[in-house]
């Protein structure tokens, strides 16, 4: 086997140039594709951790139905089964009480739908890191009169700290819910969306003004690690009546984020897709010169005794290694860019302003870090592998058909 | 001992198209020891008859007999093994294997018999030494000239202790001191370790250093001489 190694090394350099040129262009496929993926991938993951973390939660439990008709009159209280919650299922940390509606906003001549979210101050701190992300004034306690709101109202309202927004509303079974709150502090969320339309009102006060003390819409679930998700889910549909409340991932409940993010991938997916289609027949035109420069030597080699089968898996091994060196070093290229990227993600906000707002646009935190994911080296890897072994059947197949005395005669 | 025994052997090249007969029923034995030179005008055959014998292509009809064993009848695979074990083989181009060096070429088919290294290396050094080529063992083809790549092709050939060499105009591409340097090389393998060498050539130096030389026209025997 070291001898057929040995063979298949040094065929691959007989020719340096060509096989610069190949894994050259193997090299440049990988590091784009690497490069690419890696920046789609932190991206859609910040965008995810920006709507996830900073405000849904990894799951959450509502009346039945609720998610399906969004509206204050299917809110529930709290009862002893859902407030034990946290003490029996594993890795469940904490339940995040919220009463979630929308109201018409309005300060001085400006009015605009906003949503409001009355919160537990402490636990929603807990879950999101709500008052890490305040850029003015303060974060609310539990028995304030005030509202924290996200940067994009204040821009939308022109309100600055202790300004008022009043809110006008409808309340729990159809009550009016009105109310007039000074702003206590600012927060800057990572979704465009959410900073444009979040105010948040501290749980008993927002009850009060719709009319529904004692209850909530939705519980939010503190669950630290996103890979406990499904068996924590799973535990708590196990110990609550599911005929009454509804327990949703966020998978389930942002399903067009998911489609979204497919069709996004699928689009990369076709360029790369592109890109790979190219190479294979840069790594094909290789191969073709090379399985016909060396017919004849292919020939004298079953002349002197060597099986096909063997011969075939030189030739394999030399496509292989030709394939892997490049792919390799595209790796290689690729890692410090990608970890450059990742600790200095791509800011259209320094960049482009116009960009920026285009990105805001589509929903998008114009800043864009790259994902270190094995995954996304390996599958390169796995391609290139996959793309050498379909074309080394070339040479396979002429190896095959090779008769010895034509193979010399060549 | 006969060694080689080709009855009735006959080659059509395109039999459903124009048909074009290489061979017409030739007939040869080969002892043990020869030094035979199979001659004749370029299209008389010599190398289809050649290939045939060495396994290297099947005949139309007719049967070759090496050291007993059919050959006609083996299949691909089995000619493979055949020829690894029994038939050393030397090409007018040379052909040895451009990214091995003298040594590792030599070694090569030993390699494929599955021999042990202690055996490959001392084997394949002898050979070199036996063809003048011990202090060029680590040099690659390319480093080589045309007469050292052929004597490290003798080499080769004789590695794997075949029943015979088999030289398709082995001097064809040397120069006359190469020639003479080969021919005295085989001439002394053949007549001290009783190697038996069949050639096919146009070159009247190694016609002239046969033992028997066979003539070949139109794909017949015309001539069959031994000389001494």
């Amino acid at each position: 086997m070291n001898t057929i190694f040995k063979i298949a090394w040094r065929n691959i350099w007989r020719n340096k140039r060509r096989t610069l040129i190949t894994a050259g262009s193997i090299f440049f496929a990988v590091l784009l594709s690497v490069v690419m993926m890696s920046i789609q991938k932190g991206a859609w993951d910040k965008m995810v951790d920006n709507v996830v973390n900073f405000y849904f939660g990894y799951g959450q439990i509502h009346d039945k139905g609720y998610w399906d008709e969004q509206t204050i009159d299917r809110s529930f209280a709290l009862s002893e089964e859902i407030n034990a919650l946290p003490g029996q299922i594993e890795n469940l940390d904490n339940i995040v009480p919220r009463l979630e509606t929308f109201a018409l906003g309005s300060h001085q001549k400006n009015a605009y739908v906003v949503r409001v979210t009355g919160f537990d101050p402490e636990r929603e701190d807990q879950l999101t890191e709500l008052s890490s992300r305040l850029t003015a004034g303060e974060y609310p306690a539990v028995d304030d009169k005030a509202i924290l709101i996200g940067e994009g109202v204040a821009e939308k309202f022109k309100l600055g700290i202790n300004d008022t927004l009043v809110l006008i509303g409808q309340g729990y079974h159809g009550v009016n819910a009105a109310g007039k709150y000074a702003v206590k502090g600012i927060v800057r969320f990572g979704s465009p969306e959410l900073n444009k339309v979040m105010v948040y009102l501290p749980l008993a006060e927002a009850q009060r003004m719709h009319g529904a003390e004692g209850l909530v819409n939705s519980l939010a679930l503190d669950i630290k690690d996103r890979r406990d998700v499904p068996q924590v889910l799973t535990d708590i549909r196990a110990s609550v009546d599911t005929s009454a409340y509804e327990i949703m991932s966020w998978e389930e409940m942002m399903p067009e984020l998911l489609e979204a993010r497919e069709v996004d991938t699928a689009g990369n997916v076709i360029i790369l897709f592109i890109l790979y289609v190219i190479i294979t027949f840069g790594i094909f035109g290789t191969i073709l010169m090379m399985a016909k420069e060396r017919e004849y030597e292919f020939g004298v080699l079953t002349a002197i005794g060597m099986r096909r089968g063997k011969l075939g898996i030189i030739i394999w091994i030399e496509t292989i290694i030709l394939g892997l060196v490049g792919a390799f070093a595209g790796l290689l290229g690729s890692l410090p860019i990608v970890i450059y990227l990742n600790r200095n993600p791509l800011n259209f906000n320094e960049m482009s302003e116009q960009m920026a707002e285009t990105y805001e646009n589509f929903g998008f935190e114009p800043i864009f870090p790259a994902a270190i994911s094995p995954e996304i080296f390996f599958n390169q890897t796995l391609i290139v592998i996959l793309i050498t072994t379909v074309l080394a059947l070339y040479p396979l197949l002429k190896i095959y058909r090779l008769k010895p005395v034509e193979a010399m005669r060549a | 001992m006969n060694i080689i025994e080709a009855t009735g052997i006959e080659k059509v090249y395109n039999p459903n198209k124009i048909a074009v007969h290489a061979l017409n029923g030739v007939d040869l034995t080969i002892e043990q020891g020869e030094f035979t030179a199979i001659v004749g005008p370029s299209g008389s055959g010599k190398t289809t008859l050649l290939n045939i014998i060495g396994g290297l292509d099947h005949p139309t009809a007719g049967s070759v007999k090496v050291e007993g064993t059919d050959i006609s009848t083996l299949n691909d695979n089995q000619l493979i093994d055949f020829r690894k074990e029994h038939i050393g083989f030397v090409f007018q181009a040379y052909n040895l294997i451009p990214v091995l060096t003298a040594k590792e070429n030599v070694e090569f088919v030993m390699l494929l018999q599955k021999r042990s290294q202690q055996e490959r290396e001392t084997r394949s050094m002898e050979l070199l030494r036996a063809v003048g080529l011990e202090d060029q063992v680590n040099k690659r083809p390319s480093q080589l000239s045309g007469g050292q790549q052929q004597r490290v092709a003798v080499a080769r050939a004789l590695a794997p202790k075949p029943t015979f060499v088999m030289a398709d105009e082995p001097t064809a591409n040397l120069d006359s001191k190469s020639t003479a340097n080969l021919l005295d090389i085989m001439a002394r393998l053949n007549k001290e370790e009783n190697i038996t060498f069949l050639f096919s050539t146009h070159d009247q130096r190694v016609i002239d250093r046969a033992r028997r030389v066979v003539t070949l026209v139109d794909g017949r025997i015309e001539t069959d001489e031994t000389k001494f």
